[in-house]
């Protein structure tokens, strides 16, 4: 893994580094807290694993915005992906719903890169699983384009148009030691669209 | 663990460990309003049933039905089996059924092994009890539960159960639960030591990675869990020891016995219960005795090696390939699964 790591990092090419990173998710925070008129029933769930990180990001600062508890959770999707008879079992991740659970509530998904989309489908049917909510927007780091399924997002922070043989990798602090989205070369035929 | 899981044995101590952290959210969605989850639409899996069992099948049958699998229970009794159909039809049978994973209780030992190599079925087959062989099931609950009260539910994720002192009681020789759970046991670390009298325990214990005791009394303060098991009538064909009662008075546990234990031990059951023979009403219904914990966690563990082993393309644990020896497999790391990108 390290040295995949290594090579992947040695020809790809930083196109978001720390600090905008940081304005990135100010900006959205922002965003969500003038769309919902105040953010009073909002709940963040993050897609693990970056997604999770993301989501306590702007936790953060939209408590610093609206000076109130905005409860944060995470959605694992592994059980509602519609690849899982094409590859082994995943390892599964955990799903944290805040304590007040969803009906009602304006759910905000957030996921690092936006893709296919189809990540994003099976959370909305895992939230089906989960609640009614009132509302489900989506909030992503980067969307690098190339959907094959009519979902889109409501807040983005860098809209990337990439061409299939690219992998955006997005990395974070919390996991990956730094702040950071490269834009690299397609090493091999799968595991990009994370 | 191949496709099948026939054998405690056969897990590696990563295998085990998967399969453990897995139960561990599988046990979440018992609390959910909707306790479902779509991964298994569309397969289908066959609860066979040679020997009686209540626990064993309905919690297969819940943790299948959990995951949306298509089940069909079938029990010997007043099946084609009570009018001499041999394994080999039944699972033709099966097979031409087209079914995807089979769950097998048998009175034979071997028996789910046989039917797993023998090539009259495709389907992954789950051993849920065979003879007096195995029964890895249990034995990965009775490991799930430990770990959550010995180590704990969110910090045991990843843990094994190094240097914990587990003590095994009561009838080891008909018991494939004390098998299955003395070999999972030692793969996770685990001190394990078997107290029985000696008219009780197999020929070639004393070759099992486990220690072996007589005496109760001395054994228990050196517990960190302490399994009763059900001396088995039904599988006696031989005056073991003298009375029912003297058994009970060496070998059951009491609230004077429990009171040995240190503060932290649990005791458990794998169920089911003779009160007053190998476990007294006080022990069972106390706030250390996880019979009724293990039951439900037999479903969230149920629920992880269905999804490990039907839930992809291919199992997530390691395959041994068959020219690889056992100590070689043992060694090898055993994530062939794909985790989410680091």
């Amino acid at each position: 893994m390290d040295k995949q790591q290594e090579a992947q990092q040695s020809d790809a090419r930083p196109v978001l580094e720390g600090p905008d990173i940081a304005r990135v998710l100010t900006r959205i925070a922002h965003e969500i807290v003038e769309r919902a008129k105040g953010a009073d029933d909002v709940v963040l769930l993050g897609i693990p694993t970056r997604g999770v990180f993301l989501a306590q990001r702007l936790g953060v600062k939209l408590e610093q915005i609206t000076e109130r508890k905005i409860p944060v959770g995470s959605l694992d999707i592994t059980m509602y992906r519609d690849d899982l008879r094409m590859h082994p079992p995943r390892a599964l991740a955990r799903t944290e719903i805040p304590g007040d659970g969803l009906d009602g509530r304006l759910v905000v998904l957030v996921d690092d890169v936006l893709f296919s989309g189809r990540t994003i489908r099976a959370a909305l049917d895992a939230l089906n699983d989960l609640g009614r909510p009132r509302a489900v927007q989506l909030a992503v780091l980067v969307d690098r384009g190339h959907r094959e399924l009519p979902i889109r997002a409501d807040y983005v922070g860098k809209n990337l148009p990439t061409s299939l043989r690219e992998t955006v990798k997005v990395q974070l602090a919390e996991e990956d030691g730094r702040d950071t989205v490269l834009l690299g070369a397609k090493r091999s035929a799968r595991g990009a669209q994370q | 663990m191949q496709r099948h899981l026939i054998s405690a044995a056969d897990l590696t101590r990563d295998d085990a460990v998967l399969i453990l952290d897995t139960a561990e959210e599988m046990a979440r969605v018992a609390d959910r309003p909707i306790k479902k989850l779509p991964t298994l639409r569309g397969r289908t899996v066959v609860n066979l049933f040679f020997e009686d069992s209540t626990r064993t099948r309905i919690s297969f049958e819940a943790a299948e039905k959990r995951l949306s699998a298509d089940v069909i229970n079938f029990s010997a009794k007043g099946s084609s089996v009570s009018k001499g159909e041999s394994l080999k039809d039944t699972a033709q049978t099966l097979e031409a059924m087209g079914v995807d994973a089979v769950v097998i209780r048998h009175g034979a030992s071997g028996a789910p092994y046989r039917l797993a190599n023998s090539g009259w079925i495709d389907a992954a087959v789950i051993n849920a009890g065979d003879g007096t062989h195995q029964h890895p099931t249990q034995a990965l609950l009775d490991a799930f539960t430990m770990r959550r009260r010995l180590v704990g539910r969110d910090a045991g994720i990843g843990q094994d159960l190094a240097g914990k002192r587990i003590t095994i009681v009561g009838d080891i020789l008909h018991g494939r639960v004390a098998r299955s759970n003395v070999d999972l046991l030692h793969t996770l670390g685990a001190e394990v030591t078997l107290v029985a009298p000696p008219t009780l325990l197999p020929i070639g214990v004393e070759t099992w990675p486990c220690e072996v005791s007589y005496d109760l009394d001395s054994t228990l303060p050196k517990s960190d869990a302490v399994m009763m098991l059900r001396v088995q009538r039904e599988r006696m064909n031989a005056a073991f020891f003298p009375t029912e009662r003297e058994y009970s008075r060496r070998y059951g546990l009491d609230g004077d016995r429990m009171a040995k234990m240190p503060e932290h031990a649990i005791v458990m059951h794998p169920g089911p219960m003779v009160r007053g023979m190998e476990i007294t009403a006080e022990v069972a219904d106390s706030e250390r005795c996880t019979a009724i914990e293990q039951v439900a966690n037999g479903v969230s563990t149920r629920m992880a090696v269905l999804y490990l082993l039907l839930g992809g393309n291919e199992p997530a644990v390691a395959h041994p390939s068959p020219t690889t020896t056992l100590a070689t497999r043992r060694s090898a790391p055993a994530s062939e699964f794909r985790t989410e990108e680091k």
